[in-house]
């Protein structure tokens, strides 16, 4: 009994050691500024001057104001329209291209090009090209393509598009990866009982892609939560506050209107949402670890 | 929470301490002024906005200025956009430049309070001579509590009216005097498919600038006034919401150009729209008629006319009321050691504005704020135009700061937002009214 405490004590501490400076960071980048945030959240600062603790009244004034609303409904909206949207296409795109015919591989190359692109570059890139005056509709003398994409109608779903455009390649890699780890015996039997290629996708495919399904949404959700740099470049939030999501909203109430404590606010609302969504999601995942069925898998 | 914030001074002073320390090490020739022009003097930097002409110039006059011997100056330009947040950024976290750029008004006051700019007004003062170099009105945006803590710099940039004479003439149409003209205008152009105005609605500041000269044209410069003077329910003078109503009648009679929400005035779009023969009016910056020079030199010889913003009928405002910048500024970042703000100070004195810089100002098409460009303006190739800025700026009975400089960066975020709305017409003129007035005193 004490050989077999202290050989675990032995493999422990090294363990431990090694896990220390990851630690150490994330102590410093992550958890120190978040306590940062959360204090802020309790003052009121313009950035330059003295810091003032005001207890509640940044809460106060960011959750009576109905900009932090309609920040929030944009925000879930575009979650779940990112999910509603990417997921569904991302998982036929992987399961296509996961084929090892040489076509599909040229054609993959294709849909991976937007991954190489930096989000500014593609925020420019599209706000020129859905220029009204000077865009895609003048240049190729198209006048259907001559709509007002980025006006107070257009602007959101518009965003959510590019957004797609430029996200979806990589969660087709991820399910490429999980299609092609399904062991190919699963498609064997199924074909001999007389499964159609549908019937195949829907009773195999789709529940072995189970914790790939997990992984892809919940960088999904949570990314979307964050999501900042195209919108930034391509809209600033408006017109209006038409495509002004939450973490829009806190960088301009902190940078531009120097609240740091009401960005502050904001900034704990989004880490809230953010734990929330991301525990939530793998809890849906279920704690059933030998759900598997991949060849030599637990 | 007060331990909080002794943390925090303690740790700036930490920090000033280390630089302090380190600058010191860094010129470590005695004093700086005496160091003479090579390797050991020290460097000063400055921040300012890219974009020409003013990049270019300035660059110029720094070069000529380092090899003076009386020390460099280091520049870094930054997109307008970004730099406004950055140089806040780095202001709080004592990162600053030597030379600080800006606007005056509201934000300087910012600075002010925190005590991160210096007072220059004995400097300013002890060479009475220099000071009486600038145009004497443009001294107002740069002083805070009666004390000078910015230096005018660039040129004096009023609003005005740009328009484009071809299609004037194609539309057989008079340039407007009044509101109602260029109501009848825009049906006009309408009709022959010519968009009537350029606006690049995206920047909002450019919407702005509309608000600007309807407040004075309708009300005249006390409407403004009582707001910038922080007067309860200021956004909300039946002259104001006269002027809200005016912009949305604009707007639903399609008076700006289709999209407009969505152009950026950063890409300098508005203004090709105008150059290129698409929208016939454009309300912008003085700097905008040397940005369509360098993009089109013909447009501005053979095609262009610039006026003073209509008049509106049975309004108080005198229409010879300018809006705009009045100038730039630089301020001396409080943080820059003795040795910097000296190399900072002399080259505001001896070269910010020497004849050679003054020249390329001109040159450029722009009225530098320096009384010694009056004597330039005559023989300049651009005499039309800047004698045209020049005597509306020496003839305003008013000229009004653009109101996004002149408040507080609280305010001027939530004004930005609510004319984006406003232009939009997400929200109507009472809104904006209610909207704007609880943020007065923020």
């Amino acid at each position: 009994m004490t050989g077999a405490h202290t050989s675990a004590g032995t493999r422990d501490t090294p363990l431990a050691l090694l896990a220390l400076p990851a630690l150490v960071f994330f102590l410093i980048f992550a958890v120190a500024p978040l306590i940062g945030v959360v204090i802020l959240s309790f003052t009121s600062w313009d950035g330059i001057g003295e810091i003032l603790p005001n207890g509640l009244e940044s809460w106060q004034m960011v959750l009576a104001d109905p900009m932090t609303w309609n920040a929030l409904g944009l925000t879930l909206a575009t979650m779940v329209i990112t999910w509603a949207v990417q997921t569904p296409l991302s998982i036929l795109l992987g399961t296509f291209i996961a084929g090892q015919q040489r076509y599909r591989a040229v054609l993959a190359v294709f849909y991976f090009l937007p991954l190489l692109l930096s989000s500014a570059a593609i925020a420019i890139a599209f706000k020129a090209l859905l220029d009204p005056n000077f865009g895609l509709g003048a240049g190729l003398n198209l006048p259907f393509l001559n709509q007002d994409w980025l006006g107070v109608e257009l602007a959101f779903p518009v965003v959510l598009a590019v957004i797609a455009w430029q996200f979806i390649p990589f969660h087709t890699l991820l399910y490429q990866g999980g299609v092609r780890q399904i062991p190919q015996q699963l498609y064997e039997a199924a074909s001999i009982d007389g499964a159609s290629r549908f019937r195949q996708f829907i009773h195999i495919t789709l529940p072995q892609l189970k914790y790939t399904i997990i992984t892809s949404s919940t960088l999904m959700l949570v990314g979307s939560l964050t999501y900042f740099d195209l919108v930034f470049v391509m809209t600033q939030g408006g017109p209006g506050n038409a495509t002004r999501i939450l973490a829009l909203d806190m960088y301009i109430r902190g940078f531009r209107a120097n609240q740091m404590g009401a960005a502050s606010v904001i900034a704990v609302i989004l880490v809230v949402l953010g734990l929330g969504l991301a525990l939530g999601v793998q809890r849906l995942g279920g704690k059933d670890k030998t759900a598997s069925q991949l060849e030599g898998g637990v | 929470m007060s331990e909080f914030q002794l943390s925090r001074r303690g740790l700036l002073t930490a920090g000033a301490g280390l630089a302090a320390a380190v600058t010191l090490s860094a010129c470590s020739g005695g004093s700086p002024a005496a160091s003479g022009g090579s390797g050991g003097a020290a460097k000063a930097s400055a921040w300012a906005i890219t974009g020409q002409p003013n990049e270019g110039i300035l660059k110029k006059s720094l070069e000529a200025f380092a090899k003076r011997g009386k020390g460099t100056i280091e520049s870094t330009f930054f997109q307008n956009d970004a730099y406004k947040q950055k140089i806040r950024t780095a202001i709080g976290a004592g990162q600053a430049p030597t030379l600080i750029y800006g606007w005056g008004g509201g934000i300087l006051k910012g600075y002010v309070d925190a005590g991160q700019v210096v007072d220059l007004t004995s400097w300013v003062n002890e060479d009475s001579a220099w000071k009486q170099s600038f145009v004497a009105s443009t001294w107002g945006a740069g002083t805070i509590d009666g004390k000078i803590y910015a230096v005018p710099t660039n040129n004096t940039q009023p609003v005005v009216m740009y328009y484009n004479t071809k299609l004037f003439e194609q539309a057989g149409a008079e340039l407007p005097k009044t509101w109602d003209d260029v109501l009848h205008l825009t049906e006009v152009f309408n009709s022959k498919g010519i968009a009537p105005i350029s606006l690049g609605g995206g920047s909002n500041w450019t919407s702005m600038m509309w608000l600007e000269y309807l407040f004075d044209r309708v009300g005249g410069p006390e409407v403004f006034a009582n707001i910038y003077a922080g007067k309860a329910d200021a956004w909300s003078d039946p002259s104001a919401l006269k002027a809200y109503t005016m912009i949305q009648q604009l707007i639903d009679a399609n008076g700006f150009v289709k999209g407009f929400q969505t152009i950026t005035a950063d890409s300098n779009a508005d203004q090709a729209l105008l150059y290129t023969d698409k929208a016939a009016m454009l309300l912008h910056g003085g700097w905008a008629y040397g940005a369509m020079k360098s993009a089109q030199p013909d447009f501005v010889v053979k095609r262009l006319k610039v006026g003073a913003f209509p008049a509106v009928t049975g309004g108080k405002g005198d229409p010879k009321n300018l809006a705009g910048n009045p100038a730039n500024y630089w301020s001396l970042s409080a943080k820059a050691s003795a040795a910097e703000q000296d190399i900072a100070k002399a080259w505001m004195r001896d070269g910010m504005f020497d004849d050679a810089t003054v020249d390329a100002f001109v040159a450029s098409g722009g009225v530098p704020v320096a009384t010694a460009a009056k004597a330039k303006i005559a023989s300049s190739a651009d005499k039309d135009f800047l004698t045209f800025v020049f005597d509306s700026v020496n003839a305003a009975p008013n000229f009004q700061q653009s109101w996004d400089q002149a408040l507080s960066a609280t305010q001027s975020e939530a004004m930005l937002n609510n004319i984006s709305q406003l232009f939009s017409k997400q929200i109507g003129p009472e809104q904006f009214a209610s909207a704007m007035n609880a943020t007065i005193g923020k």
